[in-house]
């Protein structure tokens, strides 16, 4: 029954977009953390989708190729009276963009909420399909 | 004279398969809506059930073979779309309403309204095989 491979596909995007949503916490979680010791802030975070193909030509799932680091500069705040400030009085503070982040996570879980709908909805023609013939 | 009777439910269950796969297509387009690059597919429904049912839509007066020809010694035609029943088909791409930048072709509204469109019309497909078990059940039994 092709009707089952709904599930893997939507299930892979739900895999995929949940990871999606967790790059997306730890970026806002982190998006005023300063520099270490070792004067590097935190990065943000992007995953990258790419498609897979799932047995047959008509079931094409997705998964995350790789998670990459921002290469925007990292923000420089002057506070002289920070523990971390540098000889200038700068504070070197993650490259987050919190607007971006909120963003993208409401494109996720749009998607996500579209992926468990199709399941929903794949399930419930499955169900009425044993039923056929009763 | 069984054939007769078994006609309307093997036409159904062709349609029925060929919904099944058209529901995971569009499942896969809208898995891969922020997928870069992504082409979204779609299946012609109308060509792939001439394929499927060998040219006779309405399943029952058809004089054509499996093939779409219409004697045993014709040489069969070359079957582009879809067959049913052995998972080979050639999908179409659909077409993008507003380009995006990331190559994706997916529009998200219209693989909603596609997929409950299909989902309707697969149970539709279910309910008239039911309706017609029933009524080969009644017949059978002739009470």
């Amino acid at each position: 029954m092709s009707m089952f491979s709904i599930f893997n596909v939507s299930g892979s995007a739900i895999s995929a977009q949940s990871q999606r949503l967790n790059v997306v916490a730890s970026n806002l979680a982190n998006a005023d953390a300063v520099a270490g010791p070792d004067g590097q802030a935190y990065k943000a975070r992007q995953v990258m989708f790419e498609t897979v193909p799932l047995g047959s030509d008509a079931s094409a799932g997705v998964r995350v190729s790789s998670v990459s680091e921002s290469n925007e500069p990292l923000r420089k705040v002057h506070n002289p009276g920070h523990p971390a400030a540098d000889a200038d009085g700068f504070v070197t503070q993650s490259n987050v963009n919190p607007v971006e982040e909120m963003v993208n996570m409401i494109s996720a879980s749009r998607s996500y909420q579209n992926n468990v709908e199709v399941m929903n909805t794949a399930k419930t023609l499955l169900l009425k399909t044993l039923q056929m013939g009763q | 004279m069984f054939a007769n009777i078994t006609n309307a439910l093997d036409f159904q269950s062709k349609a029925l398969v060929l919904r099944a796969e058209r529901q995971q297509i569009i499942a896969s387009n809208i898995a891969n809506a922020d997928t870069p690059g992504y082409a979204g597919r779609d299946l012609n429904f109308k060509d792939a059930m001439m394929n499927a049912t060998g040219g006779g839509l309405n399943g029952s007066s058809s004089n054509l073979q499996g093939n779409g020809t219409t004697d045993p010694r014709h040489i069969p035609l070359a079957s582009g779309g879809f067959d049913a029943l052995s998972g080979r088909s050639t999908l179409a791409y659909t077409t993008q309403i507003q380009p995006s930048l990331d190559g994706n072709s997916v529009d998200m509204d219209r693989e909603r309204a596609n997929f409950v469109d299909n989902a309707v019309r697969y149970e539709a497909t279910l309910r008239f095989i039911n309706g017609e078990s029933k009524t080969i059940l009644s017949a059978i039994q002739g009470q």
